[in-house]
């Protein structure tokens, strides 16, 4: 029997949970002086002067620096935007957002260094600021007065206002998707050390290699010149798939002041400038028949970038290409701005751009069902595309001939979806059967009946999103060693997901030897010479496939040193996967094991190997949120959370229920409790997680899990990745729980996070609306 | 996260605190250190000497009975108050409320005295030891003196603690045997400060109210307590708690912050005072 998809525990665990990992800011560097940033506390400034003498004299300061200082360029925006949005590495004349660094102290200790930050004199002459993005599209004030613009990129797909008119029912519905942090649990740092002309680079990172590239690009240094080392990474969340410039000027001050430094990011920073997410305002149009059938669809987004467009723009590309979620809807239009505010940078997050569209299509769903009177359950079914449908290409882009001249960049953000393979109304209709939905139902009628406070709400949110977005391929390295064991080295790292076992899971698989005898190595450039992020849920269909593609073929590189050794003809040579023996099909007692062969081949049993990805993948479900609303308070409990999903072939259930956890609870949070906020004047309001409400195992019901496997059949293992499915699906099933509790009393929307106190005022105006 | 430097001082004795700390204006006293700690770490708080009293809990943490009275040593941390049997029996609304502050962690670490002192108007100890008309046992150079915790309690983080003054003990008179108690902590996440709270004790005879103590936190300067309710309450029956807790918000001045605005804390006031005071009310029948 196959090892793949049997619960193997995480073989990362006994270390982690034990002694613990080694994180960046655990790394033993006694030579390194240590840097703290000097940071805005305005949102939009200019700036007359620094003043670092004081700083510079006190006790332990090595350095002080500025922008004047910093000769290197800005890299331009990395999406789309033009190059007068560029981000210094260090603000200089301008602030726009309130945390941007505006000085470095370097210093002996930590704490020297952030005693000196307290003495560096910033002279602000203040700029109008602009927190809202909806205000910035005005242009009344301008972040770069010579861009000119606040707006940093505008598309258009599809057009529906023919069809929307022809709607017998038309909703329509603001949304304001809120901005959020990451907060993975380990901040962001790094550390850097030239030795020689060649750096060596340590950081909390979702891959080395990319970051290797950012360095090298910006130091203006060759490639081989940079060595990148990822220690054990505590979370990421999408948010360390770019350096941000406190990050790389790490390395640039290594450089410039000529010794070992290191920099570990405070939470409060982490909050204030290490990158938010979503962040968008929409408006949904739905239109369809009485009868159920959803005829039209039109979001519009307005993606608020933060002060530098960075991810943003690219986020309000995947939220368009995903829009039409899992619905046969023939009309589809969407139209995207990005804007410029300031504020912290947008970034990705868990999901980038995917959970955005879920929202969106989701509520709107619900709110053309609550319109025509029908049971949200019974709308999904009408209008889910058929399990017969796939491949499925989606009505969200364009489509491309082969004689249009289109960049491959703009082909990737203007293409539909070709959704692979999907069970949509099965997973629909397996989550209202595990869940009881009917009897939910029915209790919920009921105590609608009797009248008490505490209503019992229902939330489904059907997902459907885009994993393996991005081209290109995957190395993997394979080795048997002298004893037999395996060596596994890749260019990708994880920060969390447990990638260790998964990898050994498969190489095991392939190769008959045992889990514990595979060592898998990564987070380190010398590794291997390429690779790539850990990012976007991407890991199983390309580094997995990678791992089982090089493990086939050094299975027939040991076949033919195998066929040597028993003198036989290679074609009658098996692999006995139970004891990773090679003998002659049915002639088991004259064997040879992976050591023998090892030892044949002189040490070199090695296969170096690139697995070329075929294309994206979409993984699905079906989520349903049960909670309980207290209408006089507007307190929201979570009873229950049932979630079917389906990413195709899962190598490892242990692992991915781990995924699927902490993504639901992402979710529940972003619904509920979540919000970065900012004041009129762009201060930061959330500083601190006092004030930051992520959600804790207190908040959180048992997650009722069940699983289906639809393969992928652009793969060869079949899979599609499941590392963000919870986000997508259950932000939008909680946040239709909290209003189908009230749609009896007339509410018909709550924007997110849903708080006791915008559920009170959703009840008051719905109850005005009502006597008026 | 670095606090800005300062000295340190473990003491061996209240007065050796005392001393210190009325020398140094900018000296600060730590026990648990559960508020003082994050916010020095903020740079919020500046102190020039810590004067860490650990060393006095041998002397300064117990709870016990002394007549009417059940006194509560300073250094006794909210996991002791939670799980003490004489709480439990004579004092149960302290005890009940003092397993919902914060979290497992700060409860082992934070004191009575040290969330007094603190003087949060968003506290729950503050909050129950005012409903339960508790006095404060003051350590100074001087000697010792006794004030109601009301006295003590003067605004946002500020108490009438004169320097080189420390809090010793907390004394609580026993309620009645059989009076009903109720403790309603309105917060979106366990481990939160109180959004709104509520503290009710009811007395009751014959299914009439004979007396009423309601207490609220988070919606002023200093923890309350409404006088309008308790007197709307006494000598009425169970049916008049909904028109008496409509008065629950009179006399509040709620901040506005991110969790509420002033106006739904005074909703949130009105509506936990009504089923406060009736789960008090039940219980005290019960």
């Amino acid at each position: 029997m196959s090892i793949l998809g049997t619960r193997v525990l995480r073989t990362e665990d006994p270390r982690l949970l034990t002694r613990g990992g080694t994180y960046l800011d655990d790394l033993e560097l006694p030579d390194a002086a240590h840097i703290v940033y000097v940071r805005s506390p305005r949102a939009h400034a200019r700036i007359r002067g620094i003043e670092t003498s004081l700083a510079a004299a006190a006790d332990g300061v090595v350095a002080v620096l500025t922008a004047q200082d910093v000769d290197i360029a800005p890299a331009p925006p990395r999406f789309v935007g033009t190059p007068a949005m560029a981000r210094p590495w260090l603000a200089g004349h301008t602030v726009r957002f309130a945390g941007e660094a505006v000085a470095i102290v370097v210093a002996e200790t930590r704490a020297q260094a952030v005693d000196a930050a307290e003495l560096v004199q910033v002279d602000y002459d203040p700029l109008p600021v602009l927190v809202d993005p909806e205000a910035a599209l005005d242009d009344a004030t301008l972040l770069f007065p010579e861009a000119g613009t606040n707006l940093v990129d505008e598309f258009t797909v599809g057009d529906v206002d023919d069809a929307l008119a022809r709607c017998e029912v038309v909703v329509e519905q603001r949304i304001v998707n809120q901005r959020i942090s990451a907060s993975p649990l380990e901040t962001r740092g790094a550390a850097a050390a030239w030795s020689d002309g060649r750096l060596t680079f340590r950081v909390s990172t979702q891959g080395v290699h990319p970051v290797r590239g950012q360095l090298a690009e910006a130091l203006g240094v060759e490639l081989d010149l940079v060595r990148v080392i990822a220690p054990d990474v505590g979370g990421g969340f999408g948010t360390k798939t770019d350096l941000v410039p406190e990050e790389l000027l790490v390395a640039w001050v290594a450089r410039h002041i000529g010794r070992e430094v290191r920099w570990t990011e405070t939470r409060s920073e982490n909050l204030l400038a290490g990158g938010h997410g979503r962040a968008q305002v929409q408006r949904v149009t739905i239109g369809g028949s009485r009868d159920g059938r959803i005829e039209a669809y039109r979001l519009d987004i307005i993606q608020d970038s933060g002060a530098y467009p960075a991810t943003a723009p690219f986020l309000a590309y995947l939220t368009r290409m995903m829009a039409q979620g899992v619905y046969d809807i023939e009309n589809i239009a969407v139209h995207g701005r990005s804007v410029v505010t300031t504020t912290a940078p947008v970034i990705a997050f868990r999901g980038a751009g995917r959970p955005e569209a879920a929202a969106a299509i989701e509520r709107a769903v619900d709110l053309y069902a609550a319109r025509i009177g029908m049971g949200p359950a019974e709308v999904r079914r009408r209008n889910v595309i058929a399990d017969d449908a796939f491949p499925f290409t989606t009505h969200t882009g364009r489509i491309f001939g082969p004689d249009d001249v289109v960049a491959p960049m703009a082909r990737m953000l203007l293409a539909p979806a070709v959704y692979d393979s999907g069970a949509y109304a099965t997973a629909l209709d397996r989550l209202l059967e595990e869940s009881g939905y009917d009897s939910l139902r029915a209790e919920q009628e009921r105590r609608r009946a009797e009248g008490g406070p505490v209503q019992l709400g229902l939330g489904l949110a059907l997902y459907v999103e885009v994993t393996s977005l991005i081209p290109g391929a995957e190395p993997a390295a394979m080795e048997v060693l002298p004893d037999g064991h395996v060596v596994v080295r890749l260019g990708s790292s994880p920060q969390g997901q447990g990638h260790a076992t998964t990898w050994a899971m498969i190489a095991s698989d392939r190769l008959g030897v045992r889990v514990e005898d595979v060592e898998v190595v990564f987070g380190d450039t010398d590794v291997i010479r390429s690779g790539n992020l850990t990012a976007g849920s991407r890991s199983v269909q390309t580094i997995g496939n990678a791992v089982a593609e090089t493990a086939d073929l050094l299975v027939e590189r040991a076949r033919h040193l195998a066929a040597e050794a028993l003198e036989a003809d290679v074609a009658d040579v098996v692999l006995d996967r139970q004891s990773g023996r090679f003998h002659v099909a049915g002639a088991p007692f004259e064997a040879k094991t992976w050591k023998d062969l090892a030892a044949a081949a002189g040490g070199a049993l090695v296969i170096d190997h690139v697995f070329a990805i075929h294309g994206s993948t979409f993984p699905f479900g079906a989520h349903l949120a049960v909670v309980e609303v207290d209408t006089e308070t507007g307190g929201t409990v979570l009873r229950r959370f049932v979630a079917v999903d389906d990413a195709g072939r899962i190598v490892n259930p242990v692992t991915a229920e781990g995924q699927v956890h902490g993504g639901i609870a992402q979710g529940c949070a972003q619904a509920l409790l979540e919000s970065i906020t900012y004041d009129p004047d762009g201060n930061l309001l959330t500083s601190t997680f006092a004030d930051y409400e992520i959600i804790s195992a207190a908040e959180l019901p048992e997650f009722e899990l069940h699983s289906m496997e639809t393969l992928s059949p652009i793969n060869p293992l079949g899979a599609k990745g499941i590392g963000e499915s919870g986000t997508v699906g259950a932000t939008p099933a909680v946040q239709n729980a909290v209003v189908d509790a009230l749609s009896h009393l007339g509410v018909c929307h709550v924007d997110m996070p849903c708080s006791p106190q915008r559920v009170v005022a959703a009840l008051a105006a719905a109850d005005a609306q009502a006597t008026a | 996260m670095i606090s800005a430097p300062f000295d340190y001082r473990r003491v061996s004795s209240l007065d050796e605190a005392a001393a210190l700390l009325a020398e140094d204006e900018e000296a600060k006293a730590l026990a648990g250190g559960m508020s003082l700690i994050p916010l020095m770490r903020l740079r919020m708080s500046r102190p020039s000497t810590l004067v860490d009293l650990g060393a006095l809990r041998g002397e300064l943490a117990y709870v016990r009975r002394e007549g009417e009275i059940v006194a509560i040593g300073a250094l006794t941390r909210h996991h002791d108050v939670a799980i003490s049997a004489v709480l439990r029996e004579d004092v149960p609304l302290l005890a009940h409320v003092a397993s919902l502050i914060g979290d497992p962690q700060v409860r082992h670490r934070g004191t009575i005295g040290g969330a007094v002192a603190h003087a949060d108007p968003a506290g729950d100890v503050t909050t129950v030891l005012r409903t339960l008309d508790a006095t404060i046992v003051i350590h100074g150079r001087d000697g010792r003196r006794e004030i109601g915790v009301d006295e003590l309690l003067v605004s946002f983080l500020e108490t009438s603690l004169r320097p080189g003054e420390l809090i010793a003990e907390v004394r609580i008179p026993v309620p009645p045997r059989r009076h009903g108690w109720a403790y309603t902590k309105f917060r979106r996440r366990a481990q939160d400060w109180a959004t709104v709270a509520v503290a009710a004790i009811v007395e009751s005879r014959d299914g009439k109210i004979s007396r009423a103590a309601v207490g609220l936190a988070n919606m002023g300067p200093t923890a309350l307590r409404s006088a309008g309710v308790e007197a709307a309450l006494a000598g009425a029956d169970a049916g008049s708690i909904p028109r008496a807790a409509e008065l629950a918000a009179e006399g509040t001045s709620p901040v506005s912050d991110l969790s509420a605005d002033a106006d739904f804390r005074r909703h949130l006031a009105r509506v936990l005072t009504r089923r406060t005071v009736q789960e008090a009310f039940d219980r005290a029948a019960g």
